[in-house]
């Protein structure tokens, strides 16, 4: 019964995305076709018309939307126009490099957001506790690119430590590229997504370790005898470790959004530099896949969200419905 | 372990009370804006004596500090508060590394409500907690009457009468002589406030002392074996039950006959004027505002002392 709920929801969702990513590509001021054969092009007039019947560009919106769907029902979404390839074949050789970063930024800003998270709550109020909050609320409020930008200019440009850019060395053939050359160059926007990434969970883990250890339930443990290690492992670590993880997983939607960001910075082949690009040249069908891989990976994000408070929220978990 | 499990006044020699509380005063620091920092009282002077196989309630109005008693008892006060006077338990002072030593083996703690169980951790662990054991928690569960389904319920499953039975299962883990009960009967039935407070005669029968922190003046009246009212964050009578069940002329100190004219059965006769928290209590006797028989005396310290078989603070009581 879930399941079926769920799958029900999903399909709602890409449905609506790709509806709506539709009607805004449509209205936009792109012409599909001068976008295809460029601004230069010498074809005749007949010509051009007739790739427009071809691809159904005289159709009404809706007509070439159903046409569009039921392509993807077959698994066919058509040809990327920027990248001249099936844009299938294109999104997922660039999901495969955004996915390494994605999961490194991602558990290494859940990883140290939380321990710093839990140090500074232990602190309170001290002054470690307040440079750690403020400086997570000054990582809060900057954009992604903005940090980008500022360590790229530190790191690569003025220490010259790590490359400007791209996901492999310029000039090195694509097979003479080593685990490590690709290892090099993740680490910059690696570091950017984590520190980006970090402040959220930082925050959220302080005030809920300044909220458990304040408990009454706390306060009882010790009333009987409990040390303070025993109340850590016993009470607040389990208190605050469960919802931070659910937590983690419900901030997929922003790490993907900052991907995207951090990705053109860096130059790094993604799926976020191909989002750009799609855009920038006017490529309707990869800019719908990518729209549609997004919805999908951020609803993954999500779901997992919701199945995890229930899973480790006893009082969701006997409740029973909990998707 | 040297305390004896006979009754104060059953023998009328003088014995060691299990908890010998003598000028407990409490306050926080607090920033008052900017770095300035004030001290905040919330309780100037509580005398009292509790004995083996006794229930000693200890009756204020909400706000009057009877829940940071237990807490400077078992030594959980928040880190900003201060306590000054002395505690002895069993005839010794209890000093932080003593309560520390002593809290859940030779003093317990029952809590006032569910949100004092760790809401993700089935009841049947956190009853055994750290230094009890399987056996004794689920002897307690059959002691009151607890489903062995409870063992694996979480807090939120329980019912208020259950949650009720763990609580005080709690406190069975140890060997408390002293037992804490803060506030136990609030939102509970008739029945079941009833049943808890036959729970702690048990439990005092059995040698421990009980200290039951209430509001509710009839209901220590009826299962107290001796009361101690608190006014201000001063305590200003403490006396046998008996005392109070007899009435206004039974008692000592002008307060505690006014609580009892304000009892229903009594029809509800208020005294002018309103309580003043322990931080804007006056110097001298905190009730002198109020009282009827005020005289220059009162504006000066005034100590408890005793008078027919209870103690009071009042210059006037005879």
């Amino acid at each position: 019964m879930h399941i079926f709920t769920v799958t029900i929801r999903m399909l709602i969702l890409l449905i609506a995305v790709s509806a709506l990513s539709f009607i805004l590509i449509a209205k936009a001021p792109i012409d599909p076709l001068t976008a295809y054969i460029g601004t230069e092009s010498t074809l005749s007039q007949e010509a051009k018309d007739e790739i427009a019947a071809h691809w159904g560009l005289n159709d009404s919106l809706p007509q070439r939307y159903f046409k569009w769907a039921g392509n993807v029902l077959r698994l066919d979404l058509g040809e990327s126009i920027t990248y001249k390839r099936p844009v299938a074949e294109v999104i997922g050789e660039r999901f495969s490099h955004s996915v390494i970063l994605m999961l490194l930024a991602w558990a290494l800003s859940g990883i140290l957001g939380f321990l710093l998270g839990m140090k500074s709550g232990s602190l309170q109020g001290r002054l470690p506790d307040r440079a750690i909050k403020t400086f997570c609320l000054l990582l809060q409020s900057t954009p992604v690119f903005w940090i980008g930008l500022l360590v790229l200019s530190l790191f690569a440009v003025k220490l010259g430590w790590f490359p400007i850019g791209m996901e492999a060395p310029i000039g090195k053939l694509a097979a003479d590229v080593t685990a490590g050359d690709r290892i090099y160059h993740l680490i910059l926007p690696v570091f950017t997504l984590t520190i980006v990434g970090m402040g959220k969970i930082t925050l959220y883990t302080r005030r809920k370790y300044i909220e458990t250890a304040g408990s009454d339930f706390v306060l009882f443990a010790r009333a009987r005898g409990e040390t303070s290690r025993q109340m850590f492992t016993r009470h607040i670590m389990r208190n605050i470790a469960l919802p931070a993880v659910t937590v983690q997983f419900a901030s997929f939607s922003e790490l993907f959004g900052g991907m995207a960001l951090a990705e053109t910075v860096f130059s790094y082949p993604g799926i976020g530099t191909a989002t750009t690009a799609a855009a920038l040249n006017g490529d309707v069908p990869l800019l719908l896949g990518t729209a549609l891989i997004g919805a999908l990976f951020v609803f993954a994000g999500n779901l997992t969200a919701n199945i995890l408070y229930g899973v480790f929220d006893p009082r969701l978990k006997e409740g029973g419905d909990y998707i | 372990m040297n305390c004896e499990k006979v009754t104060g006044q059953k023998t009328g020699k003088t014995i060691t009370p299990v908890l010998d509380v003598r000028g407990l005063g409490i306050s926080f620091g607090m920033y008052a804006g900017g770095l300035a920092k004030s001290e905040l009282t919330v309780m100037r002077s509580v005398m009292l004596k509790a004995f083996a196989g006794e229930i000693h309630a200890v009756v204020g109005a909400s706000g009057s500090g009877k829940s940071l008693l237990a807490h400077a008892i078992l030594g959980i006060l928040p880190a900003n508060a201060r306590r000054f006077g002395d505690i002895f338990f069993c005839g010794e002072e209890l000093t932080r590394e003593l309560q520390e030593e002593y809290r859940g083996r030779r003093i317990a703690l029952i809590p006032q409500s569910v949100g004092f169980l760790d809401p993700l951790m089935r009841v049947g662990k956190q009853v055994v907690g750290t230094l009890g054991t399987r056996e004794a928690q689920r002897a307690a569960f059959e002691r009151y009457a607890l489903p062995s389904e409870a063992e694996r319920m979480y807090p939120f499953q329980l019912s208020g009468g259950m949650a009720r039975r763990v609580m005080v299962s709690t406190a069975l883990m140890g060997r408390p002589e002293l037992i804490v009960a803060d506030e136990p009967t609030p939102g509970l039935s008739e029945e079941l406030a009833e049943e808890t407070m036959r729970w702690f005669r048990e439990l005092a029968d059995g040698g421990a002392s009980i200290l039951l922190i209430t509001h509710d003046l009839e209901l220590a009246m009826k299962h107290a074996d001796r009361i101690t009212v608190f006014y201000a964050g001063y305590t200003v009578e403490s006396a046998p039950a008996a005392d109070y069940a007899a009435g206004k002329s039974a008692l000592r100190h002008p307060y505690t006959k006014a609580l009892i004219d304000a009892l229903p059965q009594n029809g509800f006769k208020p005294i002018p004027g309103t309580q003043p928290y322990a931080c804007q209590a006056p110097g001298g006797c905190p009730f002198a505002e109020r009282c009827g028989l005020r005289t220059g005396e009162c504006a000066e310290d005034v100590g408890m002392r005793e008078l027919r078989g209870g103690e009071v603070r009042c210059v006037h009581a005879d």
